[in-house]
C-alpha cells in the first residue's frame, strides 16, 4: 500500500528529496515521499557497502523504478554502519513507508555540524512546491 | 521506382490542408546556404527489372560456396540453414517490425526473444542472455566492459588463440572503455593454464575461445579455473555448433559465455548480418549490455513478455548506461532459434559429430598425402592447420585452380605460419569432396 | 500461446543429417558434454506452425501503418529480398580471395559512393553494425584525430543536445569522453548563448541531430558550426533523421564533419523486430586516415579491401561488415536514384499534412512547420481528463494502428513524436488522424476506453513492475515460476517507449 504525502516535523531534509533523523552521533538517511512518488514503484535499491564512507552532496547508492534510476544523495558524510536489508530485498518497502520501514542507511557522522546546512521541513516543502 | 503513393492530386489537397502553396515552401527553416543545389549524382532511377539485372550481374562476379568447393572458415562457416529459417525470417510481422517498444503489437517478436533467450542459457550453461548484440566480436567487448565494472579492474587478458578479428575489436574499445589488453600467446596450438594464471592477476577477465581459432580443444575447465583462481571473470568464446558435444561453459566455471552465432542458422553472406550472443551468470544481470525479455502477467492475468531491466539501458540511463547498443541482431537470433529447434538436441549433436568425423577423415588423409597436422598433439572440432609444404598463398592459387579453396591462410595472423592453412570441414562436405581438397592441395 | 518447450516432446526431431560411414571422432571426457542442451524437440510441420502463430501476434509494416517517431518505418521493398539471397552474396565467405569476391567488393564501394553524395563528405567507412556504433566510432575518430595533432588529453569533453538519443550519451561514456548538455531554446532550436559558454579548449565536439528529435531543422546550424570549428572541434550528424533531407541539404554542407547513416532507417533494410541494423558513417578528408578497417579501395578496374591504415581506429566489428544490409539498402538507394530528393520532399509533406490534421487537437509545444516528424503533447489530456500519451498510444492500436514513439524526447511532457514516413498513402494517414482525433474526444467523453486499452490485442497491458522484480528471463523447465498466483495490477509505465 502506497503511503500517502507526508514530510515528518522531527527530519532534516536535503534539496534532491532525502531526509535525514539525526540521533545523537549517528544519522539514519532515506528518499522523502515526493522522491518514490516520481520514481514510482521500486524494483531495485543499489546500496553501499558498510563500512564505506560517504560524503555530503555525492551519490552513495541508487533506486530504480521501472522507468527510471536515481542516485541517491548523501545530506551528510559519514560511515555507512548498516545498511536496510529489507528495501534490498523488497524495494517497494520505500513506497509503502518512505520514513519508517524504508530507510536506506544508517551513518556515523562525520562531522554533525553539517545538519546546520539542512533544510528543516517548512523549506523543503517549499523546494516540493516549486518542483 | 519509387514506394511512394501520393498522387497529384493528394498532393493538391494536403498543401492546402497544410497552408503552404508548394512543397518547396516545407523547408523554409532550412538557411538557403546549406540547401544543396543540384541533383544527386548516384546514378539514374531503376525499375526493379533493370535493378535485379544490375544486382544479378554483381552477384555473379563472386565466387559463392555452390561455384567452387570451401573449406574456408576462421570464423564464419558453410553449415546448412534449413529452408525453415527462410520461410519463417520472412514472415512480414516478424522481418518488418521495429523494436518491441510496444508489447501488445510485439507479442510475436518478444516471445521469439524469451525463447532464444532460453535457447542460448541452455547451451552455454548460463543464467541470463540478452536479445543480441552484433556479432562474435563486439560481444568480446561488451563481456569486457562488463567485467570492468564488476571487478573495478581495468585489465583484460585475451588468448592469442582466440580469432584474431575479436581480439582486434577488443583493442580498438579498450582505450574508450580504460581498458589494457594483454594477450598471452599459445604454446603448441593450445593455451598453457599457468601462464594464463599468471597473467589473469588483477584482471577484470579472461577470454578464450573453445574451441580455439585453430580449431584445437582448449583444456577449457583449467582455463576458467586460471581465471577464477585470479579472481577474474572466466569468459567462454564459443562456437554454439560445438555445444551438443562439448561441454557448457557454466558448467566449467565461467561466468560469460560468448560467441558468433552464424554458424547456427546464418548464411555466410559475406560476414553478415549475422548476431553475437552474450550469456551470463546471474550475478551480472544488471550488468547486462543490451536488451532483455521477462515473462510477466497482463491485467487479465495472462502470460506476456516485455522488455525488462531497461533501466540499464541507454534510453533510460543515458550516460551511465551498460552500453549505447539499441539495434541488435533481433531476426539473425530468430534464425538461430529456428534453427536450433530444427535440430533440436539430437541434431546438433550429430552435426557436431560429424563435423569432428568428416575434420579428423580429413586430418587423416591429407596426412597420407604428406600434408601435415600443424598442431597433431591437440584433438580439433570442425577446423584444424595443416602446413601445405609452401606458402599457404600460393597453395590456395593453385588449389583454387582446381575448383577447391583449401582454407585460410594463418601468416596473415601469426608469425611463423606463413606455410599454414586453417581448413574447416563443416557437415556439408562429403568424404569424396574431402578427397577432392586432398588432391588439390597435395598437387604441386 | 504455449512456449515452443512447452510443445516439445522427448525424441521428436526436425531436420536430419546425411550419414557418412566414418568412424566417430573421439572427444576428450573432460571436455564432452555431460547433459544434453533442452532444445525444442518438434517435427517440421510444428516448428513452422510455432513460428507463423508468432507473427500472427505481432504487427510489422506489412501488417499497416507504423508511425514510430525517430525510426522510419517505411515500406520494405521486397525486391530486396529477393536479391539479398541470389547464391553469390549469400553464400559467399567473407575470406574468399578477392578476385572471387569482385562484384560483393564493387557493391561496397559503389554504397560507401552514394553515402558520400548524400552526405556531402569525402569518405565512407561501411564498418559499423548500427547507428549507435556508428555513434562510438565517429568518437573514436575525434579521439584519433585530437591525439595525432597533440590535443587528445585537452580536448575531453562532448557536447550533446538535451533533446539527443539516449545513444549519445551513452557512446560518449563509452569513448572515454566527459559528457555536457546544451538546452534548447524557445523555438526548438539547440540553445546558441548556452552553446556559447560551454565551448572551449576541452571541447572535442558537438553530437546533433538535425533535424532534431522534435522534427524540426535548426535553424542556426551554420553558426553552430561556426561556434564549433573556430573552437577547433569537431561536429557529429546523428543521421537518425537523414530522411527529412535527402538531396536537399547535406549534413557536410551544414558543416558536420562526421556522419552516421541508419540504413535500416533511410535506405530500408528491415528491422526485424529489433535489427539488425547498418550505421555507416562518411567523414571529411581530415579524419579519412582514422576511420576503421578494412574500406573498400577502387585500384584501377579492380576493387580491394584495404587493411593498410597506419593510423586507423582498428576493427570495430568483424570481418566486413554487414554486407546482407549493404545489398539492401544499395538497391533501396538505386532504385530511386535522384528522386531521394522526392522521397524525402514526400516524407516532410506526410508529416505536415499529419500535423495540420491533429494540431488543433493536441498540444504543439513548438508551433512551426515540421520535417519529417513531428512531436505533439497529450498534457492538456492529462490535465484535463487524466488521460496520458500512454493510453492514447494504446488506444491506437484498437484502431489497428502502432502507436508513436511515446515520452521522448524528454523535453516535450507527454510526448506523441510521429513519423509517417513517404511510403504511406493519403488514406492511411486520414484514418490515422480520424483515429486520433476520436481518441481526444474518447478522452473526454470515456476516458475509461483509453485507461484500459488496448481491447483488441492478443494481450492487455502488461505489469512492467512484475517483469522487472521477478526477471524471468527465461524458460525454467519444470521449476518455471507461475506468476498467476498472485493477479497483479496494470503497472504499465508512463515511460519511453520508441526511438
Amino acid at each position: 500500500m502506497t503511503a500517502s504525502e507526508s514530510y515528518p516535523d522531527d527530519l532534516k531534509y536535503h534539496k534532491e528529496h532525502d531526509w535525514a533523523r539525526i540521533e545523537g552521533d549517528e544519522a539514519v538517511l532515506g528518499i522523502t515521499w515526493f522522491a518514490q512518488d516520481a520514481l514510482g514503484e521500486l524494483v531495485h535499491y543499489e546500496p553501499p557497502n558498510e563500512g564505506d564512507t560517504i560524503a555530503r552532496d555525492s551519490a552513495y547508492g541508487e533506486v530504480e523504478s521501472v522507468k527510471a534510476v536515481s542516485d541517491v544523495i548523501a545530506p551528510l558524510s559519514g560511515e555507512v554502519l548498516e545498511v536496510n536489508a529489507k528495501v534490498v530485498d523488497e524495494p517497494e518497502t520505500v513506497n509503502d513507508d518512505p520514513y519508517g520501514d524504508g530507510w536506506l542507511i544508517r551513518i556515523r557522522l562525520g562531522d554533525p555540524s553539517e545538519a546546520d546546512a539542512l533544510l528543516d521541513v517548512a523549506a523543503y516543502k517549499q523546494v516540493v512546491a516549486e518542483s | 521506382m519509387s514506394y511512394l503513393s501520393l498522387t497529384e492530386r493528394d498532393r493538391g489537397e494536403m498543401l492546402a490542408a497544410i497552408g503552404v502553396s508548394s512543397v518547396e515552401e516545407l523547408f523554409r527553416d532550412i538557411p538557403k546556404a546549406v540547401r544543396f543545389g543540384r541533383e544527386l549524382d548516384i546514378g539514374s532511377a531503376l525499375s526493379e527489372q533493370e535493378l535485379s539485372r544490375h544486382l544479378e550481374e554483381l552477384a555473379a562476379r563472386n565466387v559463392d560456396t555452390s561455384k567452387e568447393l570451401s573449406f574456408l572458415g576462421a570464423g564464419i562457416y558453410d553449415h546448412y540453414v534449413p529452408a525453415v529459417v527462410d520461410t519463417v525470417l520472412q514472415r512480414g510481422e516478424l522481418l518488418t517490425a521495429y523494436t518491441p517498444y510496444q508489447p501488445e503489437m510485439s507479442q510475436g517478436v518478444l516471445q521469439a526473444i524469451f525463447e532464444y533467450q532460453t535457447v542460448i542459457c541452455e547451451l552455454t550453461g548460463m543464467d541470463v542472455s540478452n536479445a543480441s548484440g552484433y556479432d562474435g566480436t563486439t560481444v568480446a567487448a561488451d563481456a569486457c566492459f562488463v567485467a570492468k565494472h564488476a571487478t573495478g579492474r581495468t585489465k583484460v587478458v585475451v588468448t592469442e588463440a582466440t580469432n584474431p578479428q575479436v581480439r582486434q575489436v577488443v583493442k580498438t574499445y579498450a582505450p574508450g572503455f580504460g581498458l589494457q589488453v594483454v594477450e598471452v600467446p599459445h604454446r603448441g596450438g593450445a593455451t598453457d593454464p599457468d601462464e594464463l594464471r599468471a597473467a589473469a592477476t588483477d584482471a577484470a577477465c579472461i577470454i578464450f575461445q573453445q574451441p580455439n581459432f585453430f580449431g584445437v580443444l582448449e583444456p577449457a575447465p583449467d582455463l576458467a579455473a586460471a581465471a577464477n583462481d585470479a579472481g577474474a571473470i572466466a569468459v567462454a568464446h564459443v562456437d554454439p555448433i560445438s555445444l551438443g558435444v562439448l561441454e557448457a561453459p557454466g558448467a566449467y566455471g565461467c561466468g560469460m559465455a560468448i560467441g558468433e552465432g552464424q554458424s547456427a542458422g546464418n548464411y555466410q553472406s559475406f560476414a553478415g548480418p549475422h548476431y553475437g550472443f552474450l550469456a551470463a551468470r546471474q550475478d551480472f544481470i544488471r550488468r547486462m549490455p543490451g536488451r532483455i525479455v521477462g515473462e510477466t502477467l497482463d491485467v487479465a492475468g495472462e502470460r506476456g513478455y516485455v522488455l525488462t531491466l531497461q533501466t540499464r539501458e541507454q534510453h533510460i540511463r543515458r550516460e551511465k548506461a551498460t552500453s549505447n547498443i539499441t539495434t541488435n541482431q533481433t531476426l539473425l537470433a530468430l534464425g538461430g532459434l529456428v534453427y536450433l529447434s530444427w535440430l533440436g538436441p539430437q541434431g546438433l549433436r550429430e552435426v557436431g559429430e560429424t563435423c569432428m568425423s568428416l575434420a579428423e577423415y580429413a586430418k587423416r588423409r591429407l596426412a597420407e598425402a604428406g600434408v601435415e597436422s600443424v598442431f597433431p598433439e591437440w584433438p580439433t572440432f570442425k577446423e584444424f592447420a595443416v602446413r601445405a609444404g609452401r606458402s599457404a598463398k600460393d597453395a590456395i592459387r593453385t588449389s583454387r585452380e582446381r575448383g577447391v579453396h583449401p582454407g585460410y591462410a594463418l601468416g596473415r595472423d601469426y608469425e611463423g605460419l606463413d606455410d599454414a592453412l586453417l581448413v574447416a570441414v563443416t557437415e556439408r562436405r562429403t568424404p569424396a569432396d574431402i578427397d577432392r581438397l586432398v588432391e588439390a592441395l597435395a598437387y604441386r | 500461446m504455449k512456449l515452443i518447450f512447452e510443445k516439445s516432446q522427448a525424441g521428436r526431431r526436425g531436420g536430419e543429417l546425411p550419414k557418412h560411414d566414418l568412424p566417430a571422432a573421439k572427444v576428450p571426457d573432460a571436455l564432452r558434454r555431460k547433459t544434453p542442451p533442452r532444445l525444442p524437440e518438434l517435427a517440421e510441420p510444428e516448428i513452422v506452425r510455432h513460428f507463423t502463430e508468432l507473427s500472427t501476434r505481432n504487427f510489422g509494416i506489412d501488417t499497416g501503418f507504423y508511425p514510430l517517431g525517430s525510426c522510419t518505418m517505411k515500406y520494405n521493398p521486397r525486391v530486396n529480398e529477393r536479391l539479398v539471397m541470389l547464391p553469390g552474396f549469400r553464400d559467399l565467405h567473407p575470406y574468399q580471395d578477392e578476385d572471387g569476391s569482385q562484384g560483393a567488393l564493387e557493391l561496397m564501394w559503389r554504397l560507401q559512393e552514394v553515402l558520400i553524395e548524400v552526405s556531402g563528405l569525402n569518405a565512407c567507412s561501411l564498418q559499423p553494425a548500427a547507428g549507435s556504433q556508428g555513434e562510438l566510432t565517429g568518437l573514436m575518430l575525434m579521439r584519433a584525430y585530437f591525439a595525432d595533432r597533440g590535443e587528445g588529453d585537452t580536448r575531453d569533453t562532448i557536447i550533446t543536445a538535451d533533446t539527443a538519443h539516449g545513444t549519445n550519451p551513452a557512446s560518449v561514456t563509452m569513448a572515454g569522453y566527459k559528457l555536457a548538455k546544451v538546452e534548447t531554446d524557445a523555438r526548438g532550436n539547440v540553445d546558441v548563448a548556452h552553446l556559447r559558454e560551454m565551448v572551449d579548449e576541452h571541447t572535442a565536439g558537438l553530437m546533433l541531430t538535425n533535424p532534431s528529435t522534435l522534427g524540426l531543422f535548426d535553424e542556426h546550424i551554420e553558426e553552430i558550426a561556426e561556434i564549433f570549428h573556430e573552437a577547433g572541434a569537431l561536429l557529429y550528424y546523428d543521421g537518425a533523421n537523414l530522411n527529412a533531407v535527402c538531396g536537399i541539404s547535406r549534413p557536410g554542407d551544414m558543416g558536420f564533419d562526421i556522419v552516421h547513416i541508419n540504413l535500416h532507417k533511410t535506405f530500408s533494410q528491415p528491422h526485424g523486430g529489433g535489427g539488425p541494423g547498418g550505421g555507416p558513417i562518411v567523414v571529411r578528408n581530415k579524419l579519412e586516415p582514422f576511420l576503421p578497417v578494412p574500406a573498400v579501395v577502387k585500384d584501377g578496374e579492380h576493387f580491394k579491401l584495404d587493411y593498410n591504415r597506419p593510423k586507423s581506429i582498428g576493427k570495430v566489428r568483424g570481418f566486413t561488415g554487414p554486407f546482407g544490409v549493404f545489398v539492401r539498402s544499395y538497391a533501396y538507394i538505386r532504385s530511386y536514384g535522384p528522386r531521394l530528393r522526392e522521397m524525402s520532399e514526400v516524407a516532410v509533406l506526410n508529416a505536415n499534412y499529419l500535423l495540420a490534421r491533429l494540431k488543433e487537437s493536441y498540444d504543439l509545444p513548438y508551433d512551426r512547420l515540421a520535417m519529417h516528424e513531428f512531436v505533439l503533447s497529450a498534457r492538456s489530456l492529462k490535465r484535463e481528463h487524466g488521460v496520458s500519451a500512454l493510453d492514447v498510444a494504446k488506444r491506437l492500436m484498437d484502431y489497428g494502428f502502432h502507436p508513436p514513439t511515446i515520452y521522448f524526447p524528454l523535453v516535450v511532457p507527454e510526448a506523441l513524436m510521429i513519423e509517417p514516413t513517404e511510403t504511406e498513402a493519403k488514406e492511411t494517414l486520414d484514418e490515422f488522424a480520424d483515429a486520433m482525433l476520436a481518441i481526444a474526444r474518447e478522452a473526454e467523453e470515456s476516458p475509461a476506453l483509453l485507461h484500459e486499452a488496448p481491447h483488441a490485442r492478443p494481450v492487455k497491458r502488461l505489469d512492467e513492475v512484475l517483469a522487472a522484480k521477478r526477471a524471468i528471463v527465461k524458460y525454467g523447465f519444470d521449476d518455471h515460476p507461475d506468476l498467476s498466483a498472485a493477479p497483479q495490477e496494470p503497472r504499465q509505465l508512463e515511460a519511453q517507449k520508441g526511438a
